[in-house]
């Protein structure tokens, strides 16, 4: 028995959303009567940071504390549409609606406060500490509490905004095949290491490098939060995970989780990772969000790096220990590559 | 069926409920006391979201007949924090980004506390060996170990 290193790696070029018709995302933001911010939408926070992210770009755009905005998330019945959270695309269109409804919020609020300090609108500005002062003479000031209020019970003025984002569809040309489906795309390259047991044809991760750029990085914990977890989805993918593993044959599906396999705290491995930030043109302050990418890479660069080890070239998913025996057998042992 | 009498202590607290024979401790402590902090996942013991201490023990609620913890004491998730303060655990798992759906994360805090209960700096692999009955599908683990060992009294990185 022979454990052998192999060393793999995958570079994606990834499209942020889809093209299905259009690709829509719409945004309401009002003030409460305290002077907070509701961002309503029915967009769907699964946990990969959504309400966060949505809560910072509205926050940056209207110009106040990020703890005066508060998002409400997922209700389709009430809210305003939504595409969904799915394509990577929550951070870049919503991040974009939200971006654009608070804007025309701001304005509101910036003549209301006009009204109220009696001074023009274009000579206002916001401090992000929830006040609202005359450029130049921070003493001429009123809280964004009191605008909300003075709105609300004086002027008669609603402060809210809407907004929405949309790619428009991109036919497919009939001469050319050419089309558009996204507006912005993000990159990632990773490089996995594994050793392969040609005995028994168990493959473990040894470590991940990766490199992902993916426009400017709006939560940058939450994004590496992201890479760690996604990447180990996408190990899960590439060796363990799969309702069928003898598809089309439903034989041997699993039942639970002892049978249907994926990776446990013991299975990690180092993973190292650096974010590169290009501010996407079209992104909400140029974010254009980690989404699937995460995982995606790293099928490939794992399928890679076993062929690296023992020179079996596996394109069917999960790649379990069958798959690499069998493999191995049919070439008549293992042959590891030229280390790279 | 007849109802069965149940007497326990459910996170210092004396609780009386009534159970049908074959009810499982997580329909008991859901359904009838309404702590819901305990998530059902498998049902069959696979994925570690349903993890109570009895008598400072980890079990999985969905394993345990509910009329086998009369006069014994259940501790939740929901018991953990001290008032208005998160416990160590818990505001370690904030810092260190632990959960994102946080499915799993109720039951990764009790296996956690189990382990720091009777071992207070625990190693590396100790820590992932005493969550290794919990399954995550968000963090990729890290996060989680990492957290576990910040609220220890150990410094063990490695």
């Amino acid at each position: 028995m022979t454990r052998h290193r192999g060393r793999g790696m995958a570079s994606i070029n990834y499209p942020i959303g889809m093209n299905l018709g259009g690709d829509p995302s719409q945004a309401l933001v009002h003030s409460n009567p305290s002077g907070k911010f509701t961002v309503a939408l029915s967009s769907i926070d699964l946990g990969q940071g959504m309400k966060s992210v949505t809560r910072q770009i509205c926050a940056e755009t209207l110009g106040v504390p990020v703890e005066d905005v508060y998002v409400d998330t997922a209700d389709s019945d009430t809210g305003p549409h939504c595409m969904g959270s799915f394509a990577s695309r929550g951070t870049h269109r919503v991040g974009n609606a939200v971006m654009a409804a608070a804007r025309e919020a701001r304005g509101v609020m910036m003549e209301a406060a006009a009204e109220e300090l009696e001074v023009n609108a274009a000579d206002l500005e916001t401090d992000g500490r929830g006040n609202i002062h005359v450029k130049g003479a921070p003493h001429r000031s009123i809280s964004t509490k009191d605008v909300a209020i003075a709105a609300q019970f004086k002027q008669g003025k609603t402060i809210s905004g809407r907004g929405i984002f949309l790619v428009p569809l991109s036919n497919v040309d009939p001469e050319t095949g050419e089309m558009s489906p996204a507006t912005c795309y993000a990159h990632a390259c990773l490089v996995a290491e594994v050793e392969v047991d040609d005995e028994t044809g168990e493959v473990a991760m040894v470590r991940m490098d990766s490199a992902y750029e993916l426009g400017r990085a709006l939560n940058p914990r939450l994004v590496e939060q992201q890479l760690v977890g996604g990447a180990w989805m996408g190990v899960s993918h590439a060796l363990y995970e799969t309702p069928e593993p003898y598809y089309p044959d439903p034989v041997h599906g699993p039942r639970d989780f002892v049978e249907y396999l994926m990776p446990g705290p013991g299975d990690i491995c180092p993973h190292d990772i650096a974010v590169l930030e290009r501010p996407a043109p079209d992104g909400p302050f140029g974010a254009k969000g980690p989404g699937e990418m995460c995982a995606n890479p790293v099928l490939p660069a794992v399928a890679n790096a076993i062929f690296n080890a023992v020179g079996v070239r596996i394109d069917d998913l999960p790649i379990t220990p069958e798959k690499v025996l069998r493999a191995i057998k049919t070439q008549g042992g293992a042959r590891p590559q030229a280390r790279r | 069926m007849s109802k069965i009498p149940l007497q326990f202590r459910h996170n210092g607290r004396d609780v009386a409920i009534f159970v049908d024979g074959g009810t499982n401790l997580l329909v008991a402590l859901r359904e009838l006391i309404g702590d819901m902090t305990p998530k059902f996942g498998c049902g069959q013991g696979g994925c570690g979201t349903c993890s109570v201490l009895i008598d400072g023990e980890l079990h999985l609620s969905c394993l345990t007949l509910a009329e086998t913890v009369a006069g014994r004491a259940v501790e939740t998730l929901d018991g953990m924090k001290q008032g208005p303060n998160l416990h160590p655990l818990q505001r370690a798992f904030a810092d260190h980004f632990a959960a994102q759906c946080g499915y799993c994360t109720p039951g990764m805090l009790m296996a956690a506390k189990a382990l720091l209960d009777r071992n207070p700096a625990p190693s590396r692999a100790e820590v992932v060996e005493a969550i290794s009955g919990n399954i995550c599908r968000c963090t990729g683990y890290e996060p989680i170990i990492d957290a576990i060992l910040a609220a220890s009294g150990s410094r063990a990185s490695a």
